[in-house]
């Protein structure tokens, strides 16, 4: 469902209630049938659902309703910020020892994305000044030792490897290695387990027990489903875990795990996987996920990273036209441009709330289309780039011939255009309203 | 042992809450209620069967509670399993020489392992095989799945690392008409549904398929991580578009997840499950029985 979805059913269940001060029990009870319809659908267990939506219909019954909002609003209101005191507060510390080599131990399910994990992390803490070994552990599948090689070798960092023999033998010697070569932290990447191995749970107690770890991380992948509790119940019981890194965010899952794992473990979820690239890992901002979860897209992500990327002034000037709607083809453009500063289109787009991958279909450019749209932008008239709307089929056809592409690539831009401009005019209505500090929600 | 023995031992290893649940919630419910509906939701939802789905089950069952008069709770229940089993196509995987297996997914859910397990069955069966090492994406795949054709005794086409993967799936299905092959499986990079450039590669793999060995059969299979949530639904329905899929292969069967998303993807998509993967051996693939994985979730 949809964030559109959820908020519409919410509308419906509120009508009744407009100007009525307060949130009664029942209009609350109802609204609540939504939201955890929501949250299931989002892959949160449902044990910590029906936790999450009686505490909140706790808090939700008898508020006044505020003067901005809708009773709907203020009840999504309520939940988020619910859902953002849950998995927050925002800690990304990790935990380094002050004398020795720090050590942090990688563990997790088959699949769940550690050993890239590994790199990210090594090239996160060498960049803040660490001088990291990355130590490979999994000497149980096929080519992992080679696989992690390949990733040390890409981000620059050294690779302890042993071979297959034990991997607490490998882990106390990487220990060792590291203290003779002027290392200052070891990061292990252990082998993919199931939780209820119970052999290899061991095993991954009798390493911590030779090396104690700094930190314990485990990795988990966002589109886990309801058994992720098992999963980080069991780890945390046996390993005692210090944190959480969630992966393959750059996907369209809703990552319900993640309110259930910290509802289990109570450890804080320290970063996410965004990419396969190894700079893809960032910090996690419970507020963002909160919002996610709740499928409205990760608005305050996508203008935080739009505001980084582009030029300030230009960005001032852009917003200016999109609000009087003056934004014109050149514009566009320009704007291209810009976004594919910020990464990948696919990235970018999969922030904007109501855009799912499926409905991207429209707005969405690879390099090679760029170069089309250049062309075919340089084929108009300066009146038709200010004003798209005047041109018709013979003047199609003719920016199709004069920019060697199709009509159907001119039409296919135009529409492109227009929703680009939409796209604009909303998130620029947003922003103009997280300035005035008063709570916002998209598609309102 | 099969496959869902050892499931169901692993249930009982594990003291699966939902198997338990279950059973008392069915033997304190004298009479069928709303209340035993709504708590039968919550196990089949915590079996990520979704909670459209799950109201699809149980609003059929509640007509079979009407029609055939079910009133003891052991009934209820074999009634639920039999309207889970009815949502999967009956459809098994039939090879006819020459065929290629097109093995698709998101990443890390057991693809390359899968390929290894498919091989050696096939191999077993007498079946000439050749595996296409086209994730060139992935540091050292192709080395895995070498490790998995050696395991399994079959070839591996295989060139380096960022290399195009069509060119290799081109060279596999060169290798497999020369040295008549019955099988050619292609191994291809984990890839977000949602990637776009990615997913157009993937269509290029089927297409080079279908233009350089037209007399093969193409199968795509899709490799789905039992532990996956909704999202596997997305999964399907978009790599369905991309390559035609005629199956999904659950993969890590052995831990506690049920996988029931693959009840709302067949329901929804009408997408047969072929094969249960259960461990990380080479035997540890099962022809999927919708029955046993009807049992395992009640
Ligand atoms: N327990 C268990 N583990 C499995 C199963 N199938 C695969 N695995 C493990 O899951 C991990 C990932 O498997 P791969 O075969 O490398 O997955 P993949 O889809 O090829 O991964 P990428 O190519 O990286 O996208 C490995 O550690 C496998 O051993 C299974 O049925 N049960
Ligand atoms: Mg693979």
């Amino acid at each position: 469902m949809a964030f559109e979805a959820l908020t519409q059913k919410l509308e419906v269940v509120f009508k009744r209630l407009r100007g009525k001060g307060k949130l009664s029990e029942a209009d609350v009870k109802q609204a609540m049938r939504e939201i955890r319809l929501a949250l299931l659908e989002a892959d949160v267990n449902y044990k910590v659902v029906k936790d999450f939506v009686q505490k909140v219909t706790e808090r939700a019954v008898g508020q006044e309703v505020m003067e901005s909002l809708t009773p709907a609003q203020q009840v999504i209101k309520i939940v988020h910020d619910e859902l953002i005191q849950l998995m927050g507060p925002k800690d990304t510390k990790l935990n380094f020892s002050q004398s020795k080599v720090s050590v942090f131990m990688m563990v997790g399910l088959q699949g769940s994305g550690k050993t890239t994990t590994c790199g990210k992390l090594g090239l996160y803490l060498s960049k803040v000044g660490k001088r990291p070994l990355l130590v490979a552990a999994d000497i149980y599948r096929p080519a992992a030792i080679k696989q992690l090689q390949v990733v040390g070798e890409k981000v620059g960092l050294p690779v302890f490897t042993a071979g297959e023999q034990d991997p607490v033998a490998i882990s106390k010697a990487a220990l060792e290695h590291a203290h003779r070569h002027g290392n200052d932290v070891v990061i292990i990447d252990t082998a993919g387990r199931l939780h209820i191995d119970d052999e290899l749970m061991e095993e991954l107690e009798r390493i911590k027990e030779a090396v104690t770890p700094n930190e314990i991380l485990l990795v988990v992948d966002s589109m886990t489903g309801q058994d992720a509790v098992n999963v980080a119940e069991t780890f945390h019981s046996r390993l005692h875990l210090t944190g959480l890194i969630l992966t393959k965010l750059d996907g369209d899952a809703r990552g319900g795990a993640a309110l259930s794992i910290k509802a289990v473990t109570g450890c804080p979820i320290k970063f996410i996987g965004v990419g396969e690239k190894l700079t893809d890992l960032e910090p996690f901002y419970p507020d963002r996920m909160a919002s996610r979860i709740l499928g409205m897209g990760d608005v305050l992500s996508l203008i935080e990273k739009a505001t980084s990327a582009i030029d300030q002034e230009k960005a001032r000037q852009l917003e200016e036209k999109i609000r009087k709607e003056e934004f014109t083809l050149e514009d566009f453009l320009e704007q291209i441009k810009q976004v594919r500063k910020m990464g990948s289109l696919d990235q970018i787009m999969s922030m904007i709330p109501g855009f799912s991958p499926q409905k991207l279909q429209g707005v969405e450019f690879n390099e090679k289309e760029l170069v089309h749209i250049e062309a075919i932008i340089n084929s108009m008239t300066k009146e038709e780039r200010r004003n798209p709307s005047i041109i018709n089929g013979s003047r199609r056809r003719r920016i199709a011939m004069g920019s060697g592409t199709s009509v159907q690539d001119v039409n296919r831009l135009l529409k492109q255009f227009e929703q680009t401009r939409k796209l604009m005019k909303q998130l620029s209505d947003l922003e103009k309203g997280r300035k005035k500090g008063r709570f916002r929600l998209p598609f309102f | 042992m099969g496959f869902f023995e050892r499931l169901k031992q692993s249930l009982v290893k594990t003291r699966n809450q939902l198997a338990e649940k279950i059973e008392g919630i069915i033997k304190l419910s004298a009479k069928i209620d709303e209340d035993t509906l709504e708590e039968l939701e919550e196990v089949l939802i915590s079996a990520d069967i979704g909670v459209s789905a799950s109201e699809k089950l149980l609003s059929n069952l509640k007509e079979k509670v009407k029609t055939e008069k079910i009133r003891l709770p052991e009934e209820l229940k074999e009634a639920l399993k039999e309207e889970i089993i009815k949502v999967f196509p009956a459809e098994k995987l039939e090879i006819v020489p020459p065929t290629i297996i097109l093995v698709v997914g998101v990443n890390g859910v057991g693809k390359t392992t899968t390929i290894g397990k498919l091989a050696y069955k096939f191999k077993v069966q007498g079946k000439k095989v050749i595996l296409a090492a086209s994730d060139t994406f992935r540091a050292a795949a192709a080395e895995q799945l070498s490790i998995w054709g050696q395991r399994a005794g079959v070839d591996v086409v295989k060139h380096q690392e960022g290399s195009d993967p069509a060119a290799v799936l081109f060279d596999a299905i060169q290798a497999g008409k020369a040295r008549r092959a019955d099988i050619i499986i292609c191994d291809t990079a984990g890839r977000l549904h949602t990637k776009k450039n990615l997913m157009e590669e993937l269509k290029k793999l089927y297409r080079v398929s279908e233009k350089e060995y037209p007399e093969a059969r193409i199968v795509s299979l899709l490799v789905l991580d039992a532990t996956t949530g909704q999202n596997a639904i997305a999964q399907a329905k978009i790599f369905k578009e991309a390559v035609n899929l005629s199956g999904i292969v659950l993969t890590k069967l052995d831990g506690t997840a049920k996988g029931g998303v693959a009840v709302a993807i067949a329901s929804e998509l009408n997408l047969p499950v072929l094969f249960a993967g259960v461990g990380e051996g080479i035997d540890d693939l099962e022809e999927f029985d919708p029955k046993a994985f009807a049992d395992a979730i009640l």
